[in-house]
């Protein structure tokens, strides 16, 4: 649920990052899949919404706080992050889809549905990392 | 964070990837002699009222895609709620998805809750999902709806933007179906009277804008329950085929004819009982 932010609290929202590109082989772009790079393509947003939508969970959730604290006191948005980093601890290995069950629920996810439940579902996507490489990389092997 | 094999799957939501291209892609076509195809507008007329029991919504049946029309019988009034109907004008797809997406949320929270929703929940819904998108969906939406606080009528704009009145119309033809709509409106209007005001204005709206017509479809919600009237009143410029274009058998003469048989085996046999109890 969004929370109809205080105006004050817009100071807390995330400014505004680059767009990275994919990295294919050799730490070049990969051109396939990406397109010819310019820099261009890396600083300006190809769409009036892709920084806002990039950007929109991290904002919903700073402003929130951000009231909660406001409300309740330092203690609330301290236990629920303590609760979202624990959920969030919970996954497959990186490779396999995992369904965040805990997580959804702890955020509200479960009650609603919205563009994110419906397009671009990651359990479909079609590009699948190297297991190993993965594994190594998120156990700081690498 | 990038490494070639470490893959990031995108986030889920919308895929900005092809924005470069279809840009470029547009570039090359209005070049050309070919236009790249245009979305399904509805170009409507739609239309509500509140009258002393309940709510009247009513819609044409048009839509258009730029000068042609691609749906003669298009449903433009839509479920959310048991108690709550919305009309849709502006892009079609927009419009279904979008309250698609309503009547899911809709669903969900009175499972939950174990309580019927109300309109307001819903124009609110509506209001955050649209300003989100910052009126990249074009969806202009009437809401109406009977609820244990009353009757409501809302509109809400591509934008987020919400107003709460007692007669609204939307679409291309809001400004002839208006014209009616000012003229007769009284409030607490009985229950046919306003079906009248409400056909009558979706008429007038058919009348003087080229993106609505075809028939009128009348929603009429009250405490006791819905009568959703697809088509309420068909239009009389129904087009009559002039001869039937159905071929008959023995059309197409048989020059060879060739039959070869499948010869079939049977390899393996499985019985599996079923408990018939």
């Amino acid at each position: 649920m969004n929370t109809r932010g205080l105006r004050s609290q817009l100071k807390d929202s995330v400014p505004v990052t680059g767009l990275g590109t994919q990295i294919g082989a050799y730490g070049v772009q990969d051109t396939l899949r990406s397109g010819f790079s310019s820099v261009k393509n890396e600083l300006l947003p190809s769409h009036a919404l892709e920084l806002s939508e990039k950007n929109f969970q991290l904002n919903q959730d700073k402003m929130n706080f951000s009231t909660l604290r406001n409300i309740q006191g330092l203690h609330a948005p301290l236990k629920l992050q303590m609760e979202y980093r624990a959920a969030r601890q919970i996954q497959r290995l990186p490779f396999l889809q995992s369904s965040h069950l805990a997580l959804d629920t702890l955020k509200g996810n479960d009650e609603s549905i919205s563009f994110e439940d419906i397009l671009n579902d990651p359990a479909q996507s079609e590009m699948m990392g190297e297991p190993h490489i993965m594994v190594e990389y998120k156990l700081g092997l690498m | 964070m990038a490494l070639p094999n470490v893959l990031e799957t995108p986030p889920s939501g919308f895929n900005f990837e092809n924005v470069f291209r279809n840009v470029a892609l547009e570039g090359l076509l209005e070049g050309g002699r070919t236009k790249a195809p245009k979305p399904m507008k509805t170009g409507t007329t739609i239309a509500g009222v509140v009258c002393k029991d309940g709510v009247v919504l009513g819609a044409d049946t048009r839509a258009t895609s730029s000068e042609v029309v691609a749906d003669k019988m298009c449903a433009k009034i839509h479920y959310i709620a048991p108690n709550i109907y919305c009309c849709g004008a502006g892009t079609a797809a927009d419009t279904e998805k979008t309250t698609d997406l309503l009547s899911s949320n809709l669903t969900i929270f009175s499972m939950d809750s174990g309580r019927n929703p109300r309109v307001v929940m819903a124009a609110n819904i509506l209001q955050d999902m649209l300003f989100r998108y910052r009126g990249q969906i074009g969806a202009h939406l009437i809401l109406g709806g009977v609820d244990c606080t009353g009757s409501h009528l809302y509109t809400v704009g591509p934008y987020g933007d919400i107003d709460k009145v007692t007669y609204l119309a939307m679409g291309s033809g809001d400004l002839a179906a208006l014209g009616i709509l000012e003229d007769r409106f009284k409030p607490n209007m009985e229950l046919e009277e306003a079906k009248e005001l409400v056909r009558d204005a979706i008429h007038s709206g058919i009348m003087s804008d080229l993106g609505s017509g075809n028939n009128i479809d009348i929603c009429v919600i009250t405490k006791q329950g819905v009568d959703y009237l697809r088509p309420y009143q068909e239009s009389e410029f129904k087009d009559k085929r002039q001869m039937r274009y159905k071929y008959h058998p023995g059309t197409t003469p048989i020059l060879t004819e060739k039959i070869v048989p499948l010869q079939m085996e049977v390899v393996q046999e499985t019985v599996q009982r079923m408990d018939t109890a």
